[in-house]
C-alpha cells in the first residue's frame, strides 16, 4: 500500500480535528436487541492541509467513522473534537445546534448520493450554502455555476431540479453543494464513486486545491488512483474483533 | 434550513403534562427552542404530538408545568399566565399557527386578500391601499394568482388555501410559527409545492417553527431537530439527520423502518 507524504506535511501544525477513544455499535431492538459493534477504541488527528484516507474491507466500518464524526450517527463513546474560534468543541454527546453551527462554519461532508429537494433547481442545490452565510444571491449564483462548469454539469441542466439527473450528475452536484463553502475540515464519502474518468479528475483537482488550501480533509476513496492523488496519509480501519461479529448485549 | 443562532432560547418548555379524564396526553415534556430554529414533533397518531403543540401555543392549558416565551420586546412571558387579551395579541403579532385544516385557520367567508389584510390590521396597518398591496404581494409569494384577490377561499382547491392560510400566518413578520400537519391530506405534488415554499420561507424569512408531522420526509426536509412521541412521553430526541439515519430507542427504530421505498 502507498504511503506518499508531501512535504507540506507540518508536524508543529495543531490538528483541526482530533479523535480518541471513539466507539460505536448499532442495537437492532427488532432482532432481540441484537448489538452489531463496528467502532472501538479509534484514534486519529487531522491537521490543515492533511488529507487522511481511511482503508479497510467493506464492512469494517469506514462509512460509519466518517458519519459518526460529521454528528450523523451517534457515538457510543469517546470524543471527537474541532477546532473552531481557537478552541475545541466536543461533538460527541454536543446539543443538537452545537452540531449544526460546527457543520454551518466548520465542518462540510459529501456523501456518495445526494439527496434531492423536490421542486428546487440544481444550481440553488448548489448556492444554498452560501445563501445561509449572507452571500449575495448574484454573487452566490455566479459562483455556483462556475463550480457547476467546472464539474461538468451542462448549462442546459443548471435550472432543472436535479431528481431526474443521472447518479453521476447527482454527485456532482453535491459535491458542488458541499465545495462551495471552504470548510476548514471536508469529510468525503466515495466523492468520485460513480463518475467517469474526466469528471473524476475534475473532482480529484478541486479536493487537492482545498487540501492544498489548508483544508484538513478524511476520505473514503475505493479508486487506488484518486486515493494516490489526495491522500497524504493513511488511516487503516479494522473490521470488528468480536469472533462472531455480532452477540446479543 | 439556517442554521440556529446561539444566544438564549425563545421558548422553553418545562414539565408540561396534559390529561384528558384520567387519560395521560402529554407526559412531563421539556424541551427549549432556540431562535432561528425548527423542532419538529413525530410519532403516529394519538402519540400526543397535537396536544403538545396545543399546550405550547396556548390553545390547550396543560395540567402541570410552564410555557415560557422571550418575547420582542417585552421580556420573557409564561405563556398560561397571560391575559386572555395579551395571548391573543401575542398568537397575532409574534406567532404564527398554520392548521392541518386550513378552514380552521382562514375566515372561509371573507375573501382572500381580507384574510391576509387582517393580520396585518390586527398590528396596527391601516392604510387600505398598503394593506391590500401587502395582501397582493403575499398571494404573489405563497404561488396564488393576484387575480384570486377578492376570491374566497371556498373557491380555491385545498393546496391552494393551505398556501393563502400561510400567507395570513406570516404576512405580519411572526417570530415563531407552530404548524400542525401542514401538509397532511394533500396530493404529494401539492404538499411538494408547500414543502418547497415552507422551506424558502422559514429559511428567508429566519422563523422558529414547532412543527408537528407524522411524516418522517416532511421533518427531515423542514426541521434541525426533532423529539419522538410515543404514548404521550419523548422517547427520543437529537439532530433530525442523527435520529432518521441512527435512531436508538424501538419505537424510533421501527418507524424508520416502517417508510416505504419509492
Amino acid at each position: 500500500m502507498s504511503h506518499p507524504e508531501r512535504s507540506c506535511e507540518d508536524p508543529t501544525m495543531p490538528p483541526a480535528l482530533r479523535v480518541s477513544g471513539l466507539a460505536k455499535s448499532f442495537v437492532v431492538h427488532a432482532h432481540g436487541d441484537l448489538a452489531l459493534p463496528v467502532l472501538h477504541d479509534v484514534s486519529l488527528a487531522v491537521s490543515p492541509g492533511e488529507c487522511l484516507a481511511l482503508v479497510g474491507p467493506s464492512g469494517a466500518g469506514k462509512s460509519t467513522l466518517l458519519r459518526s464524526l460529521y454528528g450523523n450517527y451517534r457515538a457510543d463513546a469517546g470524543s471527537i473534537r474541532v477546532r473552531q474560534d481557537d478552541t475545541w468543541t466536543e461533538l460527541v454527546g454536543a446539543e443538537p445546534r452545537t452540531v449544526l453551527d460546527v457543520r454551518h462554519r466548520t465542518m462540510g461532508f459529501v456523501s456518495q448520493f445526494l439527496r434531492v429537494i423536490p421542486r428546487v433547481a440544481a444550481v440553488d442545490v448548489v448556492a444554498e450554502p452560501l445563501l445561509r452565510r449572507g452571500v449575495d444571491a448574484t454573487e452566490a449564483h455566479h459562483r455556483a455555476e462556475f463550480l457547476l462548469g467546472m464539474l461538468g454539469i451542462p448549462a442546459r441542466l443548471w435550472a432543472l431540479p436535479p431528481a431526474t439527473f443521472s447518479g453521476g450528475e447527482q454527485q456532482r452536484i453535491n459535491i458542488a453543494r458541499s465545495l462551495i463553502v471552504d470548510y476548514p475540515i471536508l469529510l468525503l464519502d466515495e466523492p468520485t464513486a460513480s463518475l467517469d474518468a474526466a469528471n473524476r479528475d475534475g473532482v480529484v483537482e478541486l479536493i487537492c486545491q482545498r487540501r492544498d488550501a489548508g483544508a484538513a480533509v478524511v476520505g473514503i476513496f475505493h479508486d487506488t488512483g484518486v486515493r494516490d492523488a489526495v491522500a497524504t496519509r493513511i488511516h487503516e480501519v479494522l473490521p470488528p474483533a468480536s469472533p462472531a461479529g455480532a452477540r446479543h448485549a | 434550513m439556517n442554521t440556529p443562532t446561539l444566544s438564549s432560547p425563545l421558548l422553553s418548555a418545562r414539565n408540561i403534562t396534559k390529561r384528558f379524564g384520567g387519560r395521560i396526553a402529554c407526559h412531563d415534556v421539556n424541551f427549549d427552542l432556540w431562535p432561528g430554529e425548527v423542532l419538529g414533533i413525530v410519532g403516529e397518531s394519538g402519540s400526543g404530538k397535537t396536544t403538545l403543540l396545543n399546550c405550547l401555543a396556548g390553545r390547550l392549558t396543560p395540567d402541570e408545568g410552564s410555557v415560557a416565551y422571550e418575547t420582542a420586546s417585552a421580556g420573557t412571558v409564561d405563556v398560561h399566565r397571560l391575559s386572555e387579551a395579551r395571548r391573543r395579541l401575542l398568537t397575532r403579532t409574534e406567532w404564527g399557527f398554520v392548521n392541518q385544516d386550513a378552514r380552521e385557520g382562514l375566515r372561509m367567508g371573507v375573501s382572500a386578500g381580507a384574510n391576509i389584510g387582517e393580520r396585518l390590521m390586527a398590528v396596527g396597518a391601516r392604510h387600505y391601499g398598503e394593506i391590500r398591496g401587502s395582501a397582493a404581494d403575499w398571494l404573489a409569494r405563497v404561488e396564488i394568482d393576484a387575480d384570486r384577490l377578492d376570491d374566497r377561499p371556498t373557491t380555491f382547491s385545498g393546496g391552494m388555501r393551505q398556501r393563502l392560510q400561510i400567507a395570513r400566518n406570516l404576512v405580519s413578520g411572526p417570530r415563531l410559527v407552530f404548524m400542525d400537519e401542514p401538509t397532511g391530506g394533500l396530493d404529494v405534488s401539492v404538499q411538494a409545492r408547500i414543502l418547497d415554499l415552507l422551506r424558502g420561507l422559514v429559511e428567508r424569512l429566519h422563523l422558529s417553527a414547532v412543527l408537528v408531522t407524522h411524516d418522517l420526509g416532511v421533518a427531515r426536509l423542514l426541521t434541525h431537530r426533532l423529539m419522538v412521541m410515543q404514548g404521550g412521553a419523548v422517547i427520543e430526541e437529537g439532530l433530525t439527520d442523527q435520529v432518521l439515519d441512527d435512531p436508538q430507542h424501538a419505537y424510533t427504530q421501527m418507524l424508520v423502518a416502517s417508510i416505504l421505498p419509492v
